[in-house]
């Protein structure tokens, strides 16, 4: 390997920047913050953070010019995280105020059905239903802080790593290939989230690794 | 399941931790981020911060305490204390709190809860509520069960019905409430879980239990009886009266879901 992980954090306003790089850079990455397109060059993973609602959100990363180079990084096959509210752009729209989001992967967010109490806040435990190398070292069951009121349902369902309920089960994270999504906040959740954000990192050196290998062969 | 939180409240006076007894005698108790990271490290599912420093010292002060936290403190950031509008607290977030908590800027401006809710999202607003019980008919006895709205750091009444101004609060925006017992806070007599069950049995946001606390009995009362979702307390964790891990111990005894660390599940 050459040098640290590179990785962009998406900055399109209002969330929390703070936590996510300070996190990142706690588990050994390079953390750039991008506001815009450029700032995306050179990076190894891109993550896109995020609180609050939907169609903001949409607006803000419109303005920046980031979506378009968001969804070619994906579509690229390139890893990228998306946390909480940036999990659920990832999916093709969102019941909060309606909003068309990112579209890439199948699906749509929906508020938390039966919840007991809305927004769902606080930490809950994340139960894993397939093996995956993100969650290396994360017992079944751990507990992981969530802020939401909304959760996507993807429609592809085997690509499910985990799910957690308040009121009724939702997906509280997914991976297809080098993409992932999270419902809960790993830069909150103390050292279970560290080393869910190492094992990102990890994926993305190995993956690097890998495609020098393959430039090489 | 959904744990109920513990939640270590530090009040921050010109960027020092300090503890009095209902708001009066601050006595100092050590560097915010410090202590911050030692309830992290110690179990404490969130870290609150009320900044009760006079508002023309403030400006600065609080943001770098924010941001030292937030780079060493792993886990949610409440910050309170004389935020009055939408710009005042992207800043707050921006230094890496996660929510803020409007208390008597709420209650002169009820439309800041929807602006901001409406910017950040609901779930990045907490209405704090600063509540006295109000005497019974009979004028002696603290036994009616309603309490008042009061600000300023609880000197001056407003005559806000405290229920009726939580149910209010949420459905203007605010994604929890912060409940605080005027009467209890500082007095370790115990949370008046009267109160909480009166809120909590009207929103559906999460409710924080405030002011009392005494000892781990007083945490299972707040969830249990007092219907809450999450229980904050200060001066019993500063002064190492009783460790998050004790509280939480207790509140597992009593069958209420917490999240044990590892090494110390029971």
């Amino acid at each position: 390997m050459s040098g640290p992980v590179k990785v962009a954090v998406l900055d399109y306003g209002a969330a929390n920047m703070v936590s996510i790089t300070r996190a990142l850079a706690a588990v050994g990455a390079e953390v750039a913050v991008a506001e815009e397109p450029a700032a995306m060059a050179g990076v190894d993973a891109i993550v896109v953070p995020g609180v609050g609602a939907a169609a903001p959100a949409m607006d803000h990363l419109r303005e920046r010019g980031l979506v378009g180079p968001l969804r070619e990084w994906v579509r690229a096959g390139r890893p990228c995280l998306g946390i909480c509210l940036g999990f659920q752009l990832l999916f093709d729209a969102s019941d909060e105020g309606d909003a068309e989001t990112l579209g890439l992967l199948a699906g749509r967010s929906v508020a938390l059905a039966d919840a007991p109490t809305l927004p769902h806040i606080g930490w809950n435990s994340v139960d894993l239903v397939r093996p995956h190398p993100l969650f290396d070292g994360i017992a079944d069951g751990s507990y992981f802080y969530f802020v939401h009121s909304f959760a996507p349902a993807p429609a592809d369902e085997s690509l499910i790593l985990a799910r957690t309920t308040h009121g009724r089960p939702f997906a509280s994270a997914l991976a297809r290939g080098s993409l992932y999504g999270l419902q809960f906040h790993p830069e909150k959740s103390s050292e279970a989230g560290l080393r869910l954000l190492s094992n990102f990192i990890g994926l993305t050196a190995a993956g690097n690794a890998g495609a020098m290998a393959v430039e090489a062969a | 399941m959904l744990a109920r939180r513990v939640i270590p409240c530090l009040d921050v006076d010109k960027g020092r931790v300090v503890k009095g007894t209902n708001f009066l005698n601050l006595t100092d108790e050590g560097d915010p981020a410090e202590l911050a990271e030692r309830y992290a490290h110690e179990g404490a599912d969130e870290i609150v911060f009320l900044d009760i420093t006079a508002a023309h010292e403030r400006r600065g002060t609080l943001l770098e305490v924010v941001r030292r936290t937030a780079s060493r403190a792993f886990v949610p950031l409440t910050v309170g204390g004389g935020v009055r509008s939408v710009d005042e607290m992207r800043d707050v977030l921006r230094a890496g709190a996660d929510k803020v908590s409007f208390n008597t800027a709420a209650v002169a401006a009820p439309s800041l809860l929807t602006a901001c809710a409406d910017r950040f999202g609901s779930q990045a607003v907490v209405c704090a509520i600063d509540a006295r019980r109000l005497p019974g008919r009979d004028g002696a006895a603290n036994d009616a069960r309603r309490w008042e709205v009061v600000t300023h750091g609880g000197r001056r009444p407003t005559e806000l019905d405290a229920v009726e101004w939580a149910v209010r609060a949420a459905e203007l925006g605010a994604g929890e409430l912060l409940v605080t017992s005027m009467d209890r806070d500082g007095t370790r007599r115990g949370f008046d879980t009267e109160l909480l069950a009166a809120i909590a049995t009207r929103v559906r946001v999460p409710v924080i239990a405030s002011g009392g606390a005494a000892g781990p009995g007083d945490f299972v009362a707040a969830v249990r009886d007092g219907r809450a979702d999450a229980v904050l307390a200060a001066s019993i964790f500063h002064r190492r009266l009783y460790s998050i891990s004790e509280v939480k111990a207790a509140m597992a005894a009593a069958g209420l879901p917490v999240r044990r660390l590892e090494g110390s599940a029971a």
